[in-house]
């Protein structure tokens, strides 16, 4: 641990033991993953499948909105059941990039208008999706449609000082509105079907392996930034103001703090996230819709974080990994009970594991010292009278 | 010591002017045309039964509660009803709560730091370091609370007065004006009252302090004059013992 000299910069990162593990985890994994799907050949055992990376890619998407969820929820007390809503419009914006880019090539050959467009006889792009065609514009919606519906909501909500279960209720109200709108053909983001059919993004076709493998490499170094932000932002004296506002909002006002402020700060740069989370998403498992929208995948967040352990930021990562990766078992397997099973994991975690899978690995690591020191203790019983007794009594 | 009236005109040196407020709650006067003056480096010690107002008086000041009718100056000029909470607390007033709040999942060094008089803003909180200076007021502070080794303990592992402590302390290191403090000797021991009793002792004169209690030892111990509260207005003030020998008084307490 001497080794390397740690400047005061970084102690954010190093005094986080579990992130360390994490970040490096999914540094390897970044890697990895790629070399052994372009590498090693397809025979042989070690090879990954590209159907195993688009997966692996899936899951980082949805470790990283855990983050952001747990961001705001973890360390401030703002309980979102709508924060689906924030990673559907990143996708969307990135999927109306990726609309766009397929150009002539859709069943109805138009060169300007996406097929959905065509089909409801529209004779114009609507304004809205000006822009789109360029990547960089795309990426720019990504993060300020979701961070300015975040400002206007949050900026609503917490000056109203809304809190509890009636905020979560309007953010869930929030996602079920949007996912009724878009569900409308009149929106002009393809009703019910979506976007969908895309081809290529930035000029590389997304059927190509290597693709695929780019856009998972993507996921994992955006996670990775990510986390070392969230990280940043929790390790620092806002971080401390944010849990103030959690454990006690009046006395954080008292201390000459405007909480709304804080608030929403942190409830906009989750929604960003969130929204980078979504248009990392699309491209990977090919289609965006309504859907998205709906409440229950807002909630399905919210088990994931609280599994993974709430309030600690590699907790949610790690749940939305472990979760996804057990749905993708059971639904699997066991489709019909699926649900019950997650409603059970809910439960328990709820009633047993208030800290989640994180909390629980680091009580049993303090239980397994306990003892070993206990045992050291022991050991040293006899002789220790012999020792003078000094220092007991500090 | 007369009970204020309208028109007495609020000066510089009164730290506190509260002049005929009242607030109602769903047709329940909490407070009944109350006046009220402090001055400032002065210490008061303001009693009364149950529902006389005394809460709500402190919510008014603080900018928790609008009032209905009156006025609420500080400094002789500032008006507190057109301010909200972290305004009030900026302006320099602070505040204990009657049940101690500290922010229990932090450190006792980390409540002193947050509580520390300085710029509040969001963005200076993301990039904020802490001076030499600031970590010297802090174990200051750490010394005269007497919990310099709890620093890096949890606040919520803290024993009820040792709580009491921590949020008086960080009250002090807010570099307020006036403190408004509510029960500070609520469910403390013998000793720890006492303790407690001198150090708001020690720290009136620099500060302004406005304590609510209903410990008549503790408010002996204070030697500060006493307004009585009843029904959401004044009473009397005075003296402890003028207070306690007044007619009015004794009924209220005793006559029902």
């Amino acid at each position: 641990m001497t080794s390397i000299p740690k400047g005061p910069m970084l102690k954010f990162l190093t005094e986080d033991a579990g992130g360390k593990r994490l970040l490096i985890a999914l540094a390897v994994l970044t890697v990895a993953v790629p070399f052994f799907n372009l590498a090693v050949p397809e025979s042989s055992a070690f090879h990954v499948s590209t159907y195993t990376v688009a997966l692996l890619g899936k899951y980082l998407c949805y470790g990283l909105l855990a983050l952001a969820v747990d961001l705001i929820w973890g360390y401030c007390g703002i309980l979102s059941l709508g924060h689906g809503a924030f990673f559907a419009l990143g996708g969307y914006a990135m999927g109306m990039y990726l609309m766009r880019q397929i150009g002539d090539r859709g069943v109805y050959g138009n060169p300007l208008l996406p097929d959905f467009m065509v089909f409801l006889n529209w004779t114009e792009l609507p304004w809205y999706w000006y822009g789109f065609d360029s990547f960089l514009f795309a990426m720019v919606m990504v993060a300020l449609v979701p961070g300015l519906l975040a400002f206007l909501f949050g900026y609503l909500a917490f000056r109203s000082r809304v809190t509890g279960v009636y905020l979560s209720i309007i953010t869930q109200a929030l996602t079920y509105a949007l996912m009724l709108a878009f569900f409308q053909n009149d929106m002009g983001f393809g009703g019910n079907n979506g976007l969908t059919d895309f081809k290529d993004i930035l000029g590389f076709s997304l059927q190509e392996d290597s693709t695929k493998v780019a856009l998972f490499a993507a996921s994992g170094v955006v996670l990775i930034l990510s986390y070392i932000l969230c990280r940043y932002i929790v390790a620092s004296k806002y971080g401390r103001i944010l849990v103030a506002v959690r454990d006690a909002e009046s006395r954080t006002r008292f201390m000459g703090y405007r909480v709304e402020h804080y608030k929403l700060f942190v409830f906009m740069l989750s929604a960003v996230l969130a929204g980078i989370a979504g248009a990392l998403y699309v491209p990977q498992v090919g289609i965006i819709n309504p859907g998205e929208f709906a409440p229950l995948y807002s909630i399905e967040i919210i088990i994931w974080v609280a599994v993974g352990g709430r309030g600690f930021l590699y907790g949610a990562v790690i749940g939305a990994l472990v979760v996804n990766y057990a749905k993708t078992y059971f639904t699997a397997a066991f489709p019909e009970i699926w649900l019950f099973m997650l409603g059970g994991l809910f439960v328990l975690t709820t009633l047993f594991l208030p800290r989640g899978i994180v909390g629980l690995a680091s009580d049993i690591k303090e239980k397994m010292l306990a003892k070993k020191v206990q045992k050291q203790a022991d050991v040293k019983d006899e002789p220790v009278d012999t020792l003078p007794k000094a220092s007991t009594e500090v | 010591m007369n009970i204020v009236t309208q028109h007495i005109e609020p000066t510089e040196k009164d730290i506190l002017y509260v002049s005929g407020v009242s607030v109602s709650f769903d047709g329940f006067k909490a407070l009944n045309s109350l006046s009220l003056i402090v001055k400032e480096g002065e210490m008061r010690a303001i009693i009364g039964p149950n529902g006389a107002g005394k809460t709500t008086m402190m919510d008014v000041i603080t900018g928790k509660v609008k009032p209905d009718t009156g006025d609420v100056l500080f400094k002789g000029s500032i008006d507190l009803t057109h301010h909200d909470e972290a305004d009030i607390a900026n302006l320099g007033i602070g505040r204990k709560f009657q049940k101690p709040t500290v922010i229990e999942s932090l450190t006792v060094f980390e409540n002193l730091e947050l509580a520390l008089a300085g710029p509040k803003g969001v963005f200076n909180s993301l990039f904020h370091r802490l001076s030499g200076l600031q970590r010297d007021t802090i174990h200051k502070t750490l010394e005269t609370i007497a919990l310099t080794e709890k620093v890096n303990e949890l606040a919520g592992a803290l024993s009820h007065g040792q709580k009491q402590w921590l949020e008086i302390g960080m009250l002090m290191i807010q570099e307020p004006d006036l403190l408004l403090v509510d029960e500070p000797a609520a469910g403390m021991t013998d000793h720890e009252t006492e303790v407690t009793a001198e150090l708001l002792k020690s720290i009136t004169g620099q500060h302004s302090v406005v304590v609510v209690e209903h410990d008549m030892d503790f408010i002996k111990a204070l030697e500060s004059p006493v307004t009585v509260l009843h029904e959401g207005s004044v009473l009397a003030e005075g003296s402890l013992d003028a207070v306690q020998n007044n007619e009015k008084v004794i009924e209220v307490y005793l006559g029902r």
